[in-house]
């Protein structure tokens, strides 16, 4: 009966009540969005490459190298000469090897040199393949699969044909030899979805009349000649290792850190990754405080809400004494309904967070190529949830505090 | 010897925040059944004796029985317990929670007051036959209680002081708020109820022309000796 006299009084307030419980909903609500991305940024952040290793590199910093190589974000200080590359590749633990050669571009998007294996070997999100959505992998010399980002972005089907750039945001055109677009990859989320990808030959091929960064005026080798050279490359830009079992890891990180003919660095993808989340992490610490502070904030509305009341409320307060209610009856009505007023405001906000996610998702998927999944509620939002009606409970207790106060002093009799 | 519902003795009482007033009752007592006009203008402490009648004040002095206890003695919890059990209060207007029905409103000093629950048998039952003996239709049961009119919710009030037949009715001038024919039909259902329940009632008015309808009047003056203070 006290429970439906709350739910009623509530009823009575119905304006002020449902402003107090929209904002703590939509407080709510950011709350675990904020909390939604924060995980679903870090699964994918640690979902970009998987099955890999060891990366190799020239000699710089692990996160350096795991920024460049599988971010392509920055660039490379040096190159791994190609003995090394096969001194590695002819390790006994080695059992595969992908090169990867960076440096140009084409449009906002990076290109890459690689082998074949890369499609075999370079595996995301828990060891799912790379896979074509149109076409075929490279065939011809000067043919090129390209990833969906960039795909969608350029509107580019199988067949067109694109133009390399040599750098990266660079006038200078490898015009004079044209790629084709032979596949186009399904999307992935991972950086590979903003790359270029062509042979490792030919990124050798279009620098054959280059030299110090810029063409040789006047020269351009016609592309039936070019296909007749050697084009085995000088230099790569790193390696993607995976080994035959991965107990040696350790022991060939060591014999490559210590490789004596090159300074080179090996690094476990894993552990970069988490040194690079330890950077970017305290960004989505930061947001995540900010919105805790929405809530917050919401729940002082709370409190302000029910002080507010306590006026207008002395003569009900007086009736319920009347009646025999206790002082302390009093206090727990005022606690009841702060924890009514916050449970609904937390539901209601679970309520927005999966009509939000609904919305949101296929959204967020491609514009940052961020998957937020769509679970039913875990422990996890049951204890943020409770947290939120127990905070609410406990804001409540400096009004209650008031009202326990008054209705003790006022008696049955209100003087005003 | 009949039995007393309410006894005053000695009764001193000062607001230690309002140093001007204090309020002494030597002797006052209530026989089971009695009714009693106790006439007085505002200001002359009618609500200060309510108040320590129902427990909600305590004197400084003396003591104060109802039924067959002695609220002086009683904690604070208790005393509440006591004034749920045992009387039965109706104020001069705003008496409902507006937002609650009157069958909630009826049935709020029962939540509170365990006895009287039972004594009140079936609660559901309870309710309907007060509503029908104050001439309120079954239908407004369900009704939340700002949707009645003033004269509907003082008779509302009545029945909410009658259910479970506590001994003593205190009411504020019940009747203020009501016009003259609502008024003396208000008052006919009221003393046919307390009479039906036999319980005692204890009505504070200003109003002397009500003296008649009681079997005793007493004037505050009467009652007590108020000092004031330079």
């Amino acid at each position: 009966m006290i429970l439906r006299l709350a739910i009623a009084s509530l009823a009575a307030r119905a304006v002020t009540v449902c402003m107090t419980i929209l904002a703590i909903a939509l407080s709510v609500a950011l709350f675990l969005g904020v909390e939604k991305v924060r995980t679903g940024a870090k699964g994918s952040f640690a979902d970009t490459i998987s099955g890999t290793d060891l990366i190799v590199g020239a000699r710089s910093g692990s996160v350096q190298l795991l920024l460049y190589s599988v971010f392509r974000i920055g660039n490379a200080t040096n190159n791994i000469t190609w003995e090394s590359y096969q001194d590695i590749a002819d390790r006994p633990e080695v059992d595969w090897i992908v090169p990867i050669s960076l440096g140009d571009s084409h449009r906002q998007f990076r290109v890459m040199g690689t082998t074949s294996e890369f499609f075999d070997h370079y595996k995301y999100r828990q060891g799912q393949s790379l896979a074509l959505q149109e076409g075929a992998l490279m065939g011809d010399l000067f043919d090129t699969v390209i990833g969906a980002d960039v795909a969608e972005t350029l509107g580019y089907s199988v067949g067109d044909p694109i133009v390399v750039s040599h750098g990266i945001a660079s006038f200078a055109d490898h015009k004079d030899q044209p790629f084709r677009i032979s596949g186009i990859l399904e999307k992935t989320g991972t950086p590979v979805d903003r790359t270029v990808i062509v042979s490792l030959e030919a990124i050798e091929a279009i620098h054959v009349d280059w030299q110090n960064g810029a063409q040789i005026p006047g020269q351009s080798t016609p592309p039936d000649v070019i296909r007749q050279m050697d084009l085995q490359p000088q230099a790569i830009t790193a390696a993607l290792v995976g080994l035959e079992s991965p107990l040696q890891t350790f022991a060939l990180q060591r014999a490559i850190n210590q490789y004596p003919e090159e300074p080179l660095l090996a690094i476990l993808p894993g552990v970069a990754l988490q040194d690079l989340w330890a950077i970017v992490g305290v960004a989505e610490t930061a947001l995540l405080a900010v919105s805790a502070m929405v809530v917050v904030t919401a729940l002082i509305g709370l409190m302000a809400t029910i002080f507010a009341s306590l006026t207008e409320r002395r003569r009900e307060m007086a009736i319920y004494r009347a009646m025999g209610a206790r002082p302390s009856t009093i206090f727990g009505l005022l606690i009841l309904e702060a924890v009514l007023v916050a449970a609904a405001g937390a539901i209601f906000g679970l309520i927005f967070l999966y009509f939000g996610l609904s919305i949101a998702q296929p959204l967020i998927d491609r514009n940052f190529g961020l998957w937020l999944d769509i679970a039913p509620p875990g422990g996890q939002e049951a204890l943020i949830l409770l947290a939120v009606v127990a905070a609410g409970a406990i804001v409540s207790i400096l009004p209650a505090l008031r009202a326990y106060k008054l209705s003790l002093a006022d008696g049955m009799m209100v003087k005003t | 010897m009949t039995e007393t519902v309410l006894q005053l003795k000695d009764v001193q009482f000062d607001w230690t925040k309002r140093a001007e007033f204090s309020l002494s009752v030597p002797d006052f007592a209530m026989r089971k059944g009695e009714t009693v006009l106790l006439l007085g203008e505002s200001g002359s402490g009618k609500s200060t004796l309510l108040s320590l009648i129902c427990g909600t004040l305590v004197p400084q002095a003396g003591s104060i029985k109802v039924a067959d206890a002695d609220m002086t003695t009683l904690s604070a919890s208790a005393r509440d317990r006591f004034r749920a059990e045992r009387i039965g209060v109706i104020f001069q207007q705003f008496n409902l929670l507006p937002f609650g029905t009157v069958a909630d409103n009826i049935q709020l000093p029962l939540r509170f007051a365990p006895e009287r629950r039972q004594k009140a048998g079936d609660v559901g039952n309870a309710t309907q036959n007060l509503l029908d003996a104050l001439g309120l239709s079954r239908s407004v049961i369900i009704a939340k209680a700002s949707t009645l009119s003033v004269g509907q919710q003082q008779r509302v009030a009545v029945a909410r002081a009658l259910i479970g037949q506590p001994s003593l009715i205190i009411a504020d001038e019940p009747t203020s708020a009501l016009d003259a024919a609502t008024q003396s039909a208000f008052l006919d259902v009221l003393f046919e109820q307390v009479a039906a329940s036999g319980a005692s009632l204890l009505m504070v008015s200003h109003d002397a022309r009500l003296a008649d309808r009681f079997d005793r009047t007493v004037t505050m003056d009467d009652l007590t000796k108020p000092k004031v203070a330079v």
